[in-house]
């Protein structure tokens, strides 16, 4: 599972960005502080380093997405890079090409980074043991999603000024979701304290040895949170043994305006998105003074900059305050 | 190769737990069988003999290897028969059983007869084909089990599948009695099993891979128990891999039902953890467990619950194994590692080498009902011998498999098969052992 350390030098000092598992405080605090000072120069008309000029990103999505997709794109853009997309749909994966094939295809032509999301686990990492190529996972099968942690992160030292000793809640589906996994990692690394809530069948076997409090409770779980981040239920998870009905599921584990009278009355609700307004999230409360739904977009093209420009070989941005 | 009428294997440590023997002491071999064993066997001046000092080596009865897959028909470029035995003998192996998942599935006279044609021709060890249960392994009817049976097959498997049907499963044990054969279970609930790659459990959770929990294997073996003793048939559960089977095993054993059980070499020394680098070589059927599995499991061979040591040699192309772990086949080869990870790895902590010997041999025999697996005078004279000392290391790209799907690439063994001896005939000679004896 090591992230590798690069043959060329980058001051992240690892070749690709595939998981928050094994990422140090310092490499955490390097890529959010960078965002951040992307963030300020934006803010103060200041040149973003065109670190990509010249280069091409090809962003390879073997599933749907809009969001990571383009904020993806726009952060390439953003560097002064060129993102090539290559969906499922259109690639030869379609005529039955594997995986592997794809991506040394793709490396033949030397593009200069490979952003992957794809459906099965570990297949960042089997691109990683293969190719020269540096590679960031942008979500593998249920394993990690490590910018969305990331931007998470940051978004919560933006609101909070701190993250060391946050008290961090995850609720929904933690079985299936990378974004789970990777914030608990991030979050753990950085000192918070994370607790995660759901139906007993949608949590992962022996998830209290990654050092996180169980709930099965929502209305015991929220009490005493800093934050509490909202999953997305994927519909076919309903109804199938996992969950009888979406109207059941919002009931048990929604998070609606009774239920945020019981939490911090500074809590923030986060979401990865996109939403089910109405069975995670009642539209009151994803559209209310706690949400932060709408800075973790924004933090996440910022992020998303900071990772493909220290990868590259770009120098790290020091930010005013210490992430911590 | 011999050709020699007589070979006298002279001043090896002889260890054969179906006669209580372990001396240092010579065999001689005439005519394909074992005609004595002592020190200073007379022989015959007439005769052409060759003698074979196997000094510091230790000699065995041949070892069987009642799980293999071949691959042949229908699947050659994974293995083949020729490849597949050639492995074996090189793994110190002189009988296998191969499962009859192949394409098409051996579950008619006709393949069993091809099967057994090609073995004739191009494998150096012993075959002992397997039938299948049902037509097609689809576990909707049962097979030609009668004239599979008289065409030479041992046992009957759907291997790779597990009969889903319980009244099927229970006419099949009915049925095999007829024809004195054994019905070997592989034994995971599909609905259980699911889309599951990998065991279920904490580093299920912590690689983000589908789980396969404990109680797919253990909720058939327990039915497959009940079954065998509502039957009286002989039931034999292949790849036992955790803690909670060992324990069912053991009370049915207690309990005199005719069961037996054999486990492999990587479920005796791997865990869930190696999973971890997403080494697609890892991915078996049943899946990897924990620390305590292997442990119950190392026990069991120990005070014979489980009876044999079987590789599930599963052989699968490069192309099928280099891609994202989900997609990837289930199996590995083992042919040419078991002997040596049983030997480095399990052995000196925790079972006697008579026991070692034996769940490879007269245990192995016995259960698949054929005449090996001795060195008593008459026998057959297939012999493995082996060099307890040699260190050496695991290379895949040395295998004689047609395959080289192993997690053991790289590890470091103590002990070597040496020669492989079938019917009187080296058939197999360490490389290493050039310039000695």
């Amino acid at each position: 599972m090591a992230n590798p350390i690069a043959p060329r030098a980058n001051a992240l000092e690892l070749k690709s960005l595939l998981g928050t598992e094994l990422l140090k405080i310092q490499q955490i605090q390097m890529l959010i502080s960078t965002a951040f000072s992307f963030r300020q120069r934006a803010d103060g008309g200041k040149p973003i380093p065109p670190t990509l000029s010249g280069k091409s990103a090809i962003l390879l999505f073997f599933e749907a997405s809009t969001r990571t997709r383009s904020s993806f794109e726009m952060a390439v853009q953003r560097l002064g890079g060129n993102a090539i997309v290559l969906t499922q749909q259109g690639s030869s994966a379609e005529k039955g090409e594997t995986l592997l094939d794809t991506a040394r295809t793709i490396q033949a032509m030397n593009p200069d980074i490979l952003v992957l999301r794809h459906p099965s686990a570990g297949s960042p990492y089997l691109l990683d043991r293969e190719l020269k190529l540096p590679i960031i996972n942008a979500g593998d099968g249920f394993h990690e999603h490590p910018t969305q942690a990331l931007l998470d992160l940051m978004t919560i030292f933006e609101m909070r000024k701190k993250i060391e000793g946050t008290r961090v809640l995850i609720v929904g589906d933690i079985a299936h979701s990378r974004v789970a996994r990777s914030n608990i990692y991030a979050l753990k690394t950085m000192g918070a304290e994370v607790s995660v809530c759901g139906p007993p069948t949608l949590l992962p076997p022996k998830i209290e040895k990654m050092g996180v409090q169980v709930f099965q409770d929502l209305e015991k779980a929220v009490l005493n949170q800093d934050v509490i981040m909202m999953l997305r239920i994927q519909f076919e998870r309903l109804n199938s043994g996992q969950s009888p009905s979406r109207g059941e599921y919002a009931r048990f584990y929604g998070m609606n305006r009774k239920l945020l009278k019981l939490c911090k009355p500074n809590v923030l609700i986060m979401h990865p998105g996109p939403i089910n307004r109405g069975v995670e999230l009642a539209t009151e409360v994803a559209d209310g003074a706690q949400s932060v739904i709408l800075n973790q977009v924004s933090n996440g093209v910022l992020l998303r900059m900071a990772a493909l420009h220290l990868l590259l070989g770009g120098e790290p941005f020091s930010w005013s305050e210490e992430i911590k | 190769m011999s050709i020699s009428q007589c070979l006298l294997i002279k001043n090896g440590r002889v260890i054969d737990p179906s006669q209580n023997l372990d001396a240092i002491t010579d065999i001689l071999v005439r005519d394909g069988k074992i005609v004595a064993i002592g020190k200073a066997i007379p022989v015959r001046p007439d005769e052409p003999l060759e003698s074979l000092d196997v000094s510091g080596l230790v000699v065995t009865p041949g070892w069987i290897d009642i799980h293999t897959h071949l691959r042949e028909p229908g699947g050659t470029h994974k293995e083949t028969i020729e490849t597949g035995t050639r492995s074996a003998a090189a793994g110190g192996f002189t009988s296998i059983a191969c499962m009859a998942n192949t394409q098409p599935v051996n579950d008619s006279s006709y393949i069993t007869t091809y099967i057994r044609q090609k073995v004739s021709s191009d494998s150096p060890v012993n075959v002992f084909p397997i039938g299948a249960v049902t037509k097609g392994l689809k576990g909707e009817e049962l097979a030609e089990i009668g004239s599979m049976r008289e065409a030479g097959i041992v046992a009957i498997s759907d291997d790779g599948k597990t009969v889903m049907n319980a009244y099927l499963f229970r006419k099949a044990l009915d049925y095999s009695r007829r024809f004195d054969l054994v019905v070997i279970s592989h034994a995971e609930d599909l609905n259980l099993k699911g889309r599951g790659v990998m065991n279920e459990g904490f580093n299920s959770a912590r690689f983000g891979l589908r789980g396969i929990p404990k109680a797919a294997e253990e909720v058939i073996v327990a039915r497959d128990i009940y079954l065998a003793e509502l039957t009286g048939a002989r039931l034999h559960i292949a790849h036992a891999s955790t803690a909670g089977s060992v324990a069912l095993i053991r009370e049915a054993k207690r309990r005199g039902i005719q069961v037996t059980a054999e486990v492999t070499p990587h479920h005796l020394t791997l865990t869930d953890e190696a999973v971890g680098p997403y080494d697609t070589n890892t991915k078996v059927a049943p899946p990897l467990r924990e620390k305590e599995d292997i442990e119950a499991l190392q026990e069991a061979v120990a005070d014979g619950t489980i009876d044999a040591l079987a590789s599930d040699h599963a052989p699968h192309a490069r192309e099928e194994k280099e891609v994202e772990y989900d997609h990837a086949e289930f199996g590995m080869v083992g042919l040419e590692t078991a002997f040596p990870l049983y030997y480095s790895k399990v052995l000196k902590n925790h079972w006697d080498l008579s026991q070692l010997v034996s769940a490879m041999t007269w245990k192995p025999a016995q259960i698949i009902g054929v005449k090996k697996g001795t060195l008593q005078v008459g026998a057959d004279a297939d012999i493995s011998i082996f060099d307890p000392k040699h260190e050496w290391t695991i290379d895949r790209q040395a295998f004689l498999s047609k395959s080289q799907n192993s997690p053991f690439h790289g590890w470091s063994m103590t002990g070597k098969p040496a020669f492989t001896i079938v019917a009187g005939k080296v058939i197999y000679r360490s490389a290493h052992l050039k310039g000695k004896s």
